[in-house]
């Protein structure tokens, strides 16, 4: 789609910008991934991994590395000083237990009322799977969803109701896109920023749930964030 | 004198039946007891239900279980991954059935099983398809759908070290579901780099203790 836009650097630096120092964070599958590479190394986070991991550090070096020491997404990783292993269960206590303190997870629709949507589209024939996107999604502190603000066909993502199956209701706390980004509040959909030469109107018209704006709504000026 | 440690692969994967629900360690290509699996699968035993998070990938381990249709039923979290072409191949002919668990349900349901309880209400997937046909049910303001244990004949799972007790140590990432699906199988069989002597691992950091263990059988350079 034409028009002014961010670029997927300046959407995973602006979620960055809202992860806090000292926060355990899990980061989704895809472009959430590229969010631990544009954190500010002032901070210090500790990233979780699902397959039992506290502590993940950057890729190893080319032809380094244990080839078992690998993310979610069965990249290999290293482990930072201070790092832990720990089994499956645990894992999934601390992130169904409440214990991550920020997820950013990517998504096929949100709902006005936080639904997620990110595990299985109506594709027919296709089979299925979800591995921990329910766990973390019911289980972390602030989730964050960092997506296209529409499909490749325009098709909105951010909807009334999700028409895609459920991975959770009513879960998500803010949404980043390539044009917006927006709270999901108890009275719906509130946009903070809004990417700079968008009015209101077009981004309203490329969304399908109806948009309230914050009073002071920033703007965001691509390249610059 | 207890000694848990057996010879041969044939040995450890010895009477496993078909129709048997074998619960495989692994996550991606990290922790898979790949010798124990090719083990079973020279063994013969069909029919099988396995209990693995993913659903195998290219042709070896759990891909070659599924492609020599030894599998009736495949319970996993995240089947579909690059080179899954076997479980994709079953599973659209229609031979392989699919449960699909999401990946937390999947590692607790066997925690619950080794804990001897009757299963426990979770929120993950309350609100979603997989909940079908299951209990819900309000706690705290928030729907938790109930999920039952899952136990298993056998499982195989891969570590790093063991003594005779079968005492175990892991190797990063590897461990994943190991210490979970050791606590709830029947019998289960554990693959390791190398057997050390009783009283080599610090007993502060074992972390699948003996008890949990049937049977171990050293792969060397695994």
């Amino acid at each position: 789609m034409s028009g002014p836009r961010l670029s997927l650097s300046d959407m995973a630096r602006r979620v960055a910008r809202d992860i806090p120092s000292g926060a355990y964070v899990n980061l989704g599958i895809g472009m959430p991934t590229l969010v631990g590479e544009v954190v500010s190394p002032e901070k210090e986070i500790v990233y979780h991994s699902e397959n039992g991991i506290l502590g993940m550090g950057p890729a190893p070096a080319p032809g380094e590395g244990d080839p078992e020491l690998i993310n979610a997404g069965k990249q290999p990783v290293t482990l930072l000083p201070g790092g832990s292993y720990f089994h499956h269960t645990d894992s999934f206590m601390m992130m169904r237990g409440g214990h991550i303190d920020v997820t950013v997870l990517g998504g096929f629709q949100v709902s006005e009322k936080g639904d997620l949507a990110n595990w299985a589209t109506d594709e027919v024939g296709h089979p299925p799977a979800v591995g921990g996107a329910m766990d973390l999604a019911v289980g972390a502190k602030r989730v964050l969803v960092l997506m296209t603000h529409t499909t490749k066909a325009g098709t909105p993502k951010i909807l009334p109701l999700c028409t895609y199956p459920l991975t959770a209701a009513g879960v998500v706390d803010r949404i980043y896109t390539e044009l917006a980004v927006i709270d999901v509040v108890a009275g719906g959909l509130v946009v903070r920023e809004l990417v700079s030469g968008l009015s209101r109107e077009e981004l309203q018209a490329r969304t399908g749930a109806r948009l309230a704006f914050a009073d002071d709504v920033a703007e965001l000026v691509p390249g610059t964030v | 004198m207890i000694d848990k440690r057996v010879g041969s692969l044939v040995e450890a994967v010895a009477g496993i039946e078909d129709g048997a629900t074998v619960l495989v360690g692994g996550f991606g290509n990290s922790g898979i007891p790949v010798e124990l699996v090719h083990a079973l699968l020279d063994e013969g035993a069909r029919d099988l239900t396995l209990v693995t998070n993913n659903a195998g990938s290219g042709e070896t381990d759990v891909a070659a279980l599924i492609r020599e249709h030894r599998v009736r039923k495949i319970i996993c979290s995240y089947p579909r991954s690059s080179g899954s072409i076997w479980f994709e191949e079953r599973y659209r002919a229609g031979e392989l059935e699919l449960e699909l668990v999401p990946q937390g349900t999947l590692s607790e349901r066997m925690r619950a099983a080794g804990a001897g309880l009757g299963g426990f209400f979770t929120p993950a997937g309350a609100d979603s398809l997989l909940a079908e046909g299951k209990e819900v049910r309000m706690i705290n303001g928030r729907r938790h759908v109930f999920e039952e244990p899952l136990h298993g004949d056998v499982a195989l799972i891969k570590a790093r070290s063991a003594d005779r007790w079968g005492n175990l140590v892991y190797s990063t990432a590897a461990r994943n579901f190991g210490p979970t699906m050791a606590t709830a199988a029947t019998v289960t069989v554990v693959q390791v780099r190398e057997f050390v002597e009783l009283g080599d691992l610090d007993p502060e950091c074992i972390v699948t203790p003996g008890i949990f263990v049937d049977r171990v059988v050293r792969v060397a350079g695994s």
